[in-house]
């Protein structure tokens, strides 16, 4: 790839005048010696398993494995038809669909990591959402994708993206800023203020343990998921407004692994601290331990 | 870089619920299965870490087991991949260890068929991401993004060059190539990814080539 940061990323798009999206397809097309076309088809592909996911977490019983969870997207959703949601009606579909999806990957279904699967309800809550409001074609959505792919690649490489290693920062913080950044350019905005609502986004998941009860993907990650959707929408807002993050995109990055990298083992994925070793958080996981069948 | 492309961060298509414990496991399976060539009778699969405490409630024993059948990371049938082992022939047996690991989610697979038998041991980074540490105890670095030609041969002068000629003559490029010697002209390994998958010429080219004594192929795509 020729950038390893986001302030790489603008500036190749301003001189070459693209959209992070068409920077990514070109690039990886050239990584894998494949055509753009073939790229863009697996990609499609890969948006219809996330709206497959949406429909089906609304409509399906999504209840986990352990029976902790299940069912919330489909009452947020079914709660905007009688009642005004505090967050609006969009916000309130976005925080629905990921849910859902968040859901049903938390029942063994079928997800798309975007980028992990422990944070796979924002990315298609944030886009299933505003595909329905704005009737953007799936085309638009499917190059949405590739700019959200190119922010988790600078992340990922220059961060993480993995709980077990940097704590929900890196799981849902990564999400939120790669469905920000690539809602401010589905919306029109520039690749620049596409890289600060990234900034904006991750400033504030900044120190976001991982503490999932009985190790589980499940309590409290769908409900992370869920208003991880709605932390996207805002920054992005932000953004296209012309609010810049302070402290640049690429140094919040850097923020993220020294914050990340000094979290104890305790609050990593361990379910050794946080909400896992609430009163409640252990007396569940003993049942979930006590009533599962040994596999 | 740790991760090479867009792919690599959006996706894979996988079933849930965890794509460290979930997917990550399905494909360091998958590896252990490629490498040993055929379904294995036996395996044992030793968790560690994070593994170890939470692989039940996360599928990751059936994940590992799905990759030993060869399944892919959204393969419905990982959720029932117990069933599918036993008519499969597969025994399996699970073991959790304490003991320190170079990554939170590690794991180590032995899978044997007809008294031949593999060991791999892999971390899962992330993302579905996975970094294999060790072949046959050689010390390996590959991620299964690429075609992976594993090769296990002598440590002899002039091998590596031998190897490498047959690979370019078939026209395929090395991305990234590591090799590890059990001993100064013992057995060693030589792990090289490809830019495309290498065809059956190449393979046995390679497998009559003086000092080889295996050639497997790892292709997770």
């Amino acid at each position: 790839m020729r950038f390893s940061t986001l302030k790489d990323i603008v500036e190749i798009c301003q001189v070459e005048s693209l959209t992070i999206a068409e920077l990514m397809i070109a690039e990886q097309a050239k990584e894998t010696g494949e055509s753009p076309e073939e790229i863009v088809n697996q990609m499609t592909a890969y948006y219809q398993v996330m709206k497959e996911a949406v429909s089906k977490g609304l409509e399906s019983n999504t209840s986990s494995r352990s029976g902790l969870v299940g069912g919330d997207g489909r009452k947020v959703n079914e709660l905007i038809t009688s009642f005004e949601p505090s967050v609006g009606v969009w916000a309130a579909k976005a925080m629905a669909y990921a849910l859902a999806v968040s859901e049903v990957n938390a029942s063994m279904g079928r997800i798309v990591a975007t980028p992990t699967a422990g944070s796979c309800g924002i990315i298609p809550g944030v886009f299933v959402s505003a595909q329905e409001r704005f009737g953007w074609e799936d085309e638009k959505l499917v190059h949405g994708l590739f700019s959200s792919g190119a922010i988790g690649y600078v992340i990922a490489n220059n961060s993480f993206i993995s709980g077990a290693e940097g704590g929900c920062q890196a799981e849902v913080g990564s999400a939120i800023g790669m469905a920000a950044g690539a809602l401010v350019e589905l919306r029109g905005g520039t690749p620049e203020q596409a890289v600060h609502a990234v900034g904006l986004a991750l400033k504030n998941t900044l120190g976001l343990i991982c503490d999932p009860v009985a190790g589980l993907v499940e309590v409290p990650c769908i409900v992370r998921n869920g208003l991880g959707a709605v932390n996207a929408l805002a920054a992005a807002d932000m953004a296209l407004a012309g609010v810049r993050s302070v402290i640049p995109s690429d140094e919040v990055i850097g923020v993220m692994l020294e914050v990340g990298s000094k979290m104890p083992g305790e609050h990593r994925e361990t379910a050794l601290g946080g909400l896992a070793q609430t009163p409640t958080g252990r007396k569940l996981t003993e049942q979930i331990k006590a009533t599962k069948s040994p596999s | 870089m740790r991760f090479k492309d867009v792919f690599s961060i959006i996706g894979p298509v996988m079933v849930g619920p965890s794509s460290s414990h979930t997917a990550g496991a399905v494909r360091i399976g998958r590896v252990a299965r490629q490498l040993l060539g055929c379904m294995p009778e036996q395996a044992i699969i030793t968790f560690y870490g994070s593994f170890a405490e939470t692989y039940s409630g996360h599928g990751t024993d059936l994940a590992i087991i799905g990759g030993l059948l060869d399944f892919d990371t959204d393969d419905e049938r990982i959720q029932n991949a117990f069933t599918e082992a036993e008519q499969s022939g597969l025994h399996f047996e699970l073991r959790q260890s304490t003991l320190m690991s170079p990554h939170p989610n590690f794991v180590e697979i032995t899978a044997s068929v007809g008294g031949r038998d593999i060991t791999v041991s892999g971390a899962s980074i992330g993302g579905g991401n996975i970094k294999i540490h060790s072949i046959n105890s050689f010390a390996v670095s590959c991620t299964g993004y690429y075609p992976t030609l594993v090769i296990t041969h002598d440590d002899q002068v002039g091998i590596l060059a031998s190897i490498t000629r047959a690979v370019s003559s078939a026209g395929l490029n090395i991305g990234f190539m590591n090799v590890d010697r059990k001993e100064r002209n013992g057995s060693a390994m030589t792990v090289i990814e490809c830019d495309k998958r290498p065809g059956d010429e190449v393979l046995e080219t390679l497998s009559l080539l003086p000092h080889i004594s295996r050639v497997s192929v790892i292709d997770l795509n």
